[in-house]
């Protein structure tokens, strides 16, 4: 990656972007594709994937095999730096001291973001998860529509390469014909769920994934991203040839230096350099929003965490992409006469609506997997096969008592050992010797995991604020958290836990987790899934709502929102290729405004 | 680019201290998470072990920026702690649990040992507490090896070995006065395993035959298919 430079204080920037994960990498590549001058302050460090990643190394060539530790908390190899549930220096708060109130909140602090390291699964919401409240009652509806995003979700798709089936299911949208790369092969304990789910009406198909499973065709692509701009099209198509085609090994979370899956920091990031109209500033840890005598935003203040020292930078426009939470943080903070409740917040509702998906896992052992010939599954690095919400029309017809979808994402193949026993104690029971090994190699590839990934309603207990009290290291006021589940998400865990139990009994397996768990019990505590979204909603209307369909503020017209805080809902669709697809749009909208004079 | 570890160090320890409370959270998660909070309350005897037996470490972890594309050995982190005495403990259980056989070979061929240690002295909350399980159990098990064989465990004979092992390793069949040592044998095992089949010998033994770069994934095998009755469904 090019060199980075610390920005030139004096400087008027077209742009201001605060962060640098999916929603600032979008943003900053289509600007600056466009031609617009733009800085990013970024609070991590910066990151070169390209010589960081661990790649090939066993987990004995790793500190503690590489487990979680406090200080790696996925792990020595997960590609997340200075952070976590916890990051030194910057606390976060719980309003309640019940443990089922809480909210965790995963916060890395490098280059790139959370996108170092996410799992790459990259579905489209369908039309129904833009008008949820239209359809079922609850929640709110988005001001725009599928298809306003639709061409927005292709772009994406073929900037960053996406895996994946046209499967035609309801709600379940397909791609244009050549956009998708080719989904991989099935893994035997996929085909086998796929075969045996069938008995229980539930549909196992190709999962979408943001891995190369070919090169990208630099030749075409970038034509149909940059119509009519052809030096974009050269700096889009030299990118794509810089990034080569998964080899079908090593773990996606902990990044790829062959660049062969989406990180911001490989496929956004470098173009985006490369045009020349972007400075990043890393260790720039932004604190708020300058407001110009205008009402309009001029700029950001931002610590610069190398000296503690407060610096600014100004700009036409500012662009929050700090992580939805972290966004709300600086708005909240953002305090003037004219916005003493914090920036662009007159409708009171910044922080509001929180979010994340309902998660709950079960786990079995199947019989029929045991002791199966020795053969590589490694594969695209995470899943290749998931279930996708099946039963949109019995639900809407009153069959249960939640009002929304789930998906399944699995866990269990041959993936690489290390870490932890293979065999774990209640198989292994009290075996050792020889028979523990032969034990150890029956059961390896036998054990099974689902997990839903489910569509939360927004409601009035979760929501973000500032403490009242505790500041973060530089002083500045830190979120504290409310949360609670509603019936509709217990009721949805309780489902998704019995079709799990339902799915390993068709296979002939034995569950083994426990089945006792109510669903309070089995669900994930809030932000656990780390599909945390909402916080300044999107609306028609500026009375309820934090910004439009354009994620631009009601309030201050230059500032706009490009990470997940404009979500009205969380589809159990996982968030980040609609904050991608939304970013773009937003980007082409700031482009247009800024050259018609109305920002 | 690249922050060097001893920066990536010294700048958590400084942090940690701004932030005691609700690290001290984390490492509470961190317990429950790795499991290491189902363990067993120490009861009296030599499992209420002397602090010298179980003192924690004092040293720092490796940071929340390290190096993670290099390849490290236990000891490049923190020093070892083991004894000659508990090393060679160790290594003789190790090996009864995971002995040279067709399946390949012993812990001790794959410094199963090393891992341990390492593990054990680490600062980290969760091998902290594994440090208060294992280090009174290898001292039971030379206390029992020279109670019934007036011999160290390394000593014994294979089966003199098993007589021991087969009285403590399955809880919930062990008699009253073996639970705790049963608690401490299936811990270590877990902890043995975990660092037997992090290594190429023991992937081997296992059947995972991964982590190589390939042209092309084309699923599972003819046979596998037939074994299972399924069809390769992604074309
Ligand atoms: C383990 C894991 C797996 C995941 N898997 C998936 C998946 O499979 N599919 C999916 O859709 N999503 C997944 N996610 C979620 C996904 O990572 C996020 O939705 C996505 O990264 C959000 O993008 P973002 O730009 O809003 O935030 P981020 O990617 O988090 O980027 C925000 C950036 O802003 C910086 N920042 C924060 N505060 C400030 C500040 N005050 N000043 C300056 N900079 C700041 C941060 O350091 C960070 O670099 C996963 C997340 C995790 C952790
Ligand atoms: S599986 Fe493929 S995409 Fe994922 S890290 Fe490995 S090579 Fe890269």
């Amino acid at each position: 990656m090019p060199i980075i430079t610390g920005s030139k204080s004096d400087a008027e920037y077209d742009v201001v972007i605060v962060g640098s994960g999916a929603g600032g990498g979008q943003m900053a590549y289509t600007l600056t594709l466009a031609g617009l001058k733009c800085v990013m302050l970024e609070a991590g460090r910066a990151y070169n994937p390209d010589v960081e990643t661990s790649m090939f190394q066993r987990p004995d060539q790793t500190p503690l095999l590489g487990v979680a530790t406090p200080d790696k908390q996925m792990g020595f190899t997960d590609a997340t730096i200075d952070g976590g549930w916890e990051v030194p220096g910057e606390p976060y708060t719980q309003a309640s001291t019940k443990p089922e109130e809480h909210f965790w909140w995963w916060r890395p602090r490098m280059l790139g973001g959370r996108t170092n390291h996410w799992g790459r699964i990259s579905l489209r919401n369908g039309p129904y998860d833009f008008k949820p409240r239209s359809r079922d009652g609850f929640g709110f509806d988005w001001p725009i529509r599928y298809a306003d995003l639709d061409p927005y979700y292709t772009r994406v798709e073929m900037l960053i390469g996406v895996y994946g089936s046209n499967e035609g299911l309801e709600n379940t949208p397909n791609s244009p014909p050549g956009v998708l790369l080719p989904p991989p092969k099935g893994r035997a304990a996929e085909l086998y769920l796929q075969k045996h789910a069938k008995k229980l009406g539930i549909p196992v198909i190709s999962i979408h994934r943001a891995v190369l499973t070919r090169p990208l065709d630099a030749d075409t692509i970038p034509a149909r991203l940059h119509p009519g701009n052809p030096w974009a099209q050269r700096i889009v198509a030299d990118s794509m040839r810089r990034r080569a085609a998964c080899f079908w090994a090593t773990d996606c979370h902990r990044g790829c230096n062959i660049r062969a899956n989406y990180q911001s920091t490989t496929v956004h990031l470098p173009p985006a350099l490369e045009t020349g109209n972007l400075e990043i500033v890393p260790n720039a840890h932004a604190r708020e929003v300058t407001l110009g005598r205008d009402g309009k935003a001029n700029g950001v203040l931002y610590i610069d965490k190398k000296t503690g020292q407060e610096a600014r930078v100004k700009g036409k426009v500012v662009v929050l992409a700090a992580s939805s939470g972290e966004s709300v943080r600086i708005l909240l903070n953002s305090k003037s006469a004219q916005f003493p409740r914090g920036l662009a917040n007159h409708s009171g509702l910044v922080g509001k609506y929180i979010m994340d998906s309902v998660g709950a896992s079960v786990s079995g052992q199947i019989p029929a997997l045991e002791n199966l010939p020795p053969h590589n599954e490694d594969g695209a690095g995470g899943p290749h096969l998931y279930i996708p919400w099946w039963l949109y029309r019995e639900q809407l017809g009153g069959k249960f008592n939640f009002a929304r979808g789930y998906h399944v994402e699995f866990g269990g193949s041959r993936g690489m050992p290390g870490g932890r026993s293979p065999l774990p104690d209640d198989l292994a029971r009290g075996t050792y010797g020889t028979k523990y090994k032969e034990e150890a190699r029956r059961f390896f590839g036998s054990q099974v995991g689902y997990t839903c990934r489910g569509e939360m309603i927004p409601n009035e207990n979760s929501f973000a604020e500032l403490d009242p009290q505790v500041k973060d290291r530089w002083g500045i006021p830190v979120l504290r958290w409310h949360w609670r589940w509603s019936d509709q998400e217990l009721n949805m865990v309780d489902h998704a836990t019995k079709t799990f139990a339902a799915m390993i009994g068709a296979m002939g397996g034995k569950v083994r987790s426990r089945q006792d768990r109510s669903s309070r019990d089995a669900i994930e505590p809030g932000g656990k899934v780390i599909h945390e979204v909402g916080g300044a909603l999107m609306g028609a209307d500026a009375r309820n709502s934090v910004c439009n369909g354009w994620s631009q503020t009601w309030d201050v017209k230059n500032l706009f929102l490009s990470d997940a805080a404009p979500f009205p809902s969380n589809s159990d669709k996982n968030p980040t290729l609609t904050i991608m697809a939304l970013a773009w749009r937003t980007a082409d909208y700031i482009v247009e405004q800024a050259r018609k004079g109305n920002l | 680019m690249k922050t060097s570890q001893r920066n990536g160090i010294r700048d958590t320890v400084n942090a940690l201290d701004a932030s005691r409370l609700s690290r001290r959270t984390v490492m509470k998660w961190f317990a429950a998470a790795t499991g290491a909070a189902n363990l067993p309350d120490l009861g009296p005897g030599v499992f209420a072990a002397s602090s010298s037996v179980t003192a924690p470490p004092t040293t720092h972890g490796y940071g929340t920026d390290p190096d993670v594309s290099g390849y490290y050995k236990p000891g490049d982190f923190w020093p070892l702690t083991l004894t000659a005495a508990q090393r060679e403990t160790a290594i003789s259980l190790a090996d009864v649990i995971l002995p040279a056989d067709h399946l390949g070979p012993a812990a001790s061929d794959v410094r199963v040992t090393d891992f341990l240690d390492e593990w054990l002295s680490a600062p980290y909350p969760a091998q902290q507490k594994d440090r208060t399980v294992i280090m009174p159990g290898l001292q039971w098990l030379e206390e029992e090896s020279q109670r019934r064989f007036q011999t160290p465990f390394k000593s014994l004979g294979k089966d003199q070995q098993r007589v021991i092992c087969d009285d403590i390793c399955w809880p919930a069949d062990a008699a009253a006065r073996f639970k705790k040592a049963a608690e401490f044998f299936v811990r270590f095992r877990t902890l043995a395993a975990s660092a037997y089949y992090s290594t190429e010998a023991g992937w081997k033994a296992l059947g995972y035959v991964g982590n190589v770069a390939m042209t092309s994934f084309d699923g599972p095998p003819p046979e596998v298919l037939t074994k299972l009755g399924i069809e390769q469904t992604v074309k």
